[in-house]
């Protein structure tokens, strides 16, 4: 039986249950990397050209830490998921970048998904996939179609509320709110950002955890639902292109505006070109709605110390206010 | 309504005649210098790319100057190129000035939208003047770039290689004091004349560098710190792989099949990069393989600091170099860039590549065969 690699990294947030479901009903086995340590950062920063942002290292560590355990690896060329729309450039060129940058790798599975101009080809690329690992159609339409039926199960759980780190644990077993205690909880925050710096745990240092921890109820982009998302988005005064762009603009406008947070960290990494315009577009909003707004910049090199202390710092930032702003002397 | 559009090297010798032949006023912004980069740092974003900031303090240059109304292409790729004009806007709006921003976005969003923009941009009375007022500013974007491209070979083949370089500055200091485009044209051809007059030394066998990469920084003389000046007075032929003239002929005048050159650069990139990634960066891989067929010694990738298509590229130029043996350097630039340390890059790669002639020539003679 051959053996595929799913790096712990870039859209694994998003898709990992898709991409699990469907190889598994397939009969193949997958080997996912471990979550992200020390060591897979330390081999993606060698590997990775320097200018490239801390994810994209850190992916680089993952397919490094699974080229020696596995038969395949799978890296989707996931050029365009929505009409007229793009991903990150760095995501489109993601499987150049592998190929020619590490060494001695086995073959990678790079099923184009462009649907840009028609859905039509989403099929096509599935079939692919499959047929590459010498499957018949059957048995490929069959894998699918009970692939998506789990996908379907965890965007439900993330509309619900739950936070993907904890819904990929669960989507298949209980539905279980993380966020039920919502109702104890003193402050709502939305930490933004893309899925691959939210929810990887050693890149922002347990960010959402720690949050939670404090009492918090964590609101990120993945749990706001699509027509919330297009209907806010299409404010802006041009259309978005980037899909992810989209959603990240789209959550944070739809919860600044029906004002349901207190406040908003963005978490971006250093290096990402989507972020120097969505962090300018966002946080002109919150000003404008007076909502707090700080921002994290990660890199390899951030230290967990200053982080916790900025995030200290704000939610005080954010309880003195609850507290004191009815209560300002009029003297001033 | 008095136009102004930001720097794009010499382009806007030509889009200032081409604005004037249709009756407008143009403020061409000042040329880029150090004072425009501070006020595009002051107000832009910490994270965004040069070209921003540049643009930014362009406009703001401009706006002093007298202009209420910017011109701009935009686009719906995935180069974060195609938000500047939202950016921009706010950013001006913040700052209290009131001016009106005109974006030429393709033609697939919206053909209505387009030719309302231009209507309105290029006060068109009829569709016969803007076809011959389009005519004539390609007409003058090849005759600049071809200048352009003069200046470098003449420079690298001169006696005297700072002659041309006081030629260039007399005819830049001379396009901001003249009207129309008869005029322009006039003052091209007696630029050409005189810098075909320079004298040359035959005898010469320059290294030929190709430069690639991001396209504004390829284009644009102050951001890539005027690399063409530096490499032709050490004796070097530069050649540009992107210019206005092969943008226009790529995007517009061969519309929408683009141009033989840009086509056969795809093919070349095609086992590495099969898609597209946005900006230049399957352009770049397929430069350099180009120049490498065109026998060119070396290439230069030029970016501006985190562009993320030519972060892909440059990714990849390393196997190119490889394959094609062909020496590839990259120069990352910012506002930082420090000229010192720029051009001992410069000079170390020069050196580098006649080495590499030199070693070549006395191949079979150092190995006896």
């Amino acid at each position: 039986m051959c053996k595929i690699g799913i790096p712990r990294g870039m859209f694994f947030y998003d898709y990992f249950p898709l991409w699990k479901e469907f190889f598994q009903e397939l009969g193949i086995e997958i080997i996912v990397s471990s979550k992200t340590n020390k060591e897979i950062l330390n081999l993606g920063i060698s590997s990775c050209v320097d200018e490239a942002c801390l994810p994209v290292k850190i992916f680089h560590g993952h397919v490094e830490y699974l080229k020696d355990k596995v038969d395949y690896i799978f890296i989707p060329r996931i050029m365009s998921i929505d009409r007229m729309e793009y991903c990150c450039p760095k995501v489109l060129g993601l499987p150049d970048m592998i190929r020619y940058s590490i060494g001695k790798l086995p073959p990678i599975i790079d099923t184009q998904i462009n649907l840009r101009k028609s859905n039509n080809k989403y099929k096509k690329s599935i079939y692919d996939t499959g047929k590459l690992l010498g499957k018949d159609f059957w048995e490929i339409k069959k894998a699918y179609k009970k692939a998506e039926k789990s996908y379907e199960r965890y965007i439900y759980l993330l509309n619900k509320g739950v936070v993907p780190i904890e819904a990929i644990k669960i989507y298949d077993k209980v539905f279980k709110d993380i966020n039920y205690s919502s109702e104890h909880n003193e402050l709502t925050i939305m930490v933004v950002g893309h899925s691959y710096s939210i929810y990887d745990e050693y890149l922002n240092m347990n960010l959402i955890s720690k949050l939670m921890s404090n009492n918090i109820k964590v609101i990120t982009p993945e749990m706001i639902n699509k027509e919330k998302i297009n209907r806010y988005s299409n404010k802006l005064p041009k259309r978005m292109f980037w899909t992810h762009g989209k959603r990240i603009v789209g959550s944070a406008f739809s919860l600044i505006e029906e004002q349901k947070i207190d406040g908003i960290i963005y978490l971006s990494s250093f290096g990402c070109g989507m972020d120097s315009v969505l962090v300018d577009l966002v946080e002109r909003k919150a000003i404008k709605a007076e909502i707090p707004f700080t921002l994290l910049t990660l890199d390899e090199q951030t230290g967990e110390a200053g982080v916790n202390t900025r995030i200290e710092a704000f939610i005080d930032m954010m309880k003195w206010r609850n507290r004191d702003e009815n209560n300002i002397s009029a003297f001033r | 309504m008095k136009i102004t559009f930001p720097h794009l090297g010499n382009v806007y010798i030509a889009g200032k005649a081409f604005l004037e032949e249709l009756g407008q006023e143009v403020i061409p912004p000042p040329r880029c210098s150090k004072k425009t980069l501070e006020i595009g740092t002051k107000y832009s974003p910490e994270t965004m790319c040069l070209p921003f900031k540049i643009n930014i303090g362009n406009y703001i240059e401009s706006i002093e100057k007298g202009a209420d109304t910017i011109l701009i292409t935009g686009s719906c790729g995935p180069c974060r190129f195609g938000y500047y004009s939202v950016l921009e806007q706010s950013i001006l709006d913040d700052l209290g000035y009131d001016v009106e921003f005109i974006v030429f976005d393709p033609i697939y969003e919206g053909v209505k939208k387009l030719k309302n923009n231009i209507c309105r941009a290029l006060n068109v009375k009829s569709y016969r003047e803007l076809i011959r007022a389009g005519n004539f500013g390609w007409k003058l974007i090849k005759k600049s770039d071809y200048l352009t491209h003069l200046s470098n070979e003449k420079r690298a083949y001169a006696v005297n290689s700072y002659l041309v370089d006081n030629i260039m500055e007399s005819y830049y200091r001379e396009v901001e004091n003249t009207v129309g485009g008869k005029n322009m044209l006039k003052l091209m051809n007696e630029v050409e004349n005189s810098l075909k007059a320079v004298k040359i030394d035959k005898n010469k066998k320059p290294i030929k560098i190709g430069i690639i990469g991001e396209i504004y920084t390829i284009i644009e003389p102050f951001v890539n710190l005027e690399i063409e000046k530096k490499l032709g007075h050490m004796g070097v032929i530069v050649e540009k792989s992107l210019t206005p003239t092969r943008w226009v002929e790529h995007h517009v005048s061969n519309f929408p099949f683009g141009s033989k050159e840009e086509n056969e650069k795809y093919r070349l990139a095609k086992p590495y990069i099969p898609t597209l990634v946005g900006g230049h960066g399957r352009e770049t891989v397929g430069s350099a393989i180009y120049y490498s067929k065109k026998g060119f010694d070396g290439v230069i990738q030029l970016l501006p600091l985190n562009c993320m298509p030519e972060i892909v590229a440059k990714s990849i130029l390393p196997t190119i170099q490889k394959d094609y043996d062909i020496p590839v350097m990259t120069l990352v630039l910012d506002e930082m860039t420090g000229e010192a340390g720029y051009m001992t890059r410069l000079e170390a790669f020069v050196d580098l590549l006649e080495r590499k002639r030199e070693e070549k020539k006395n191949e079979k003679f150092l190995y006896g065969y």
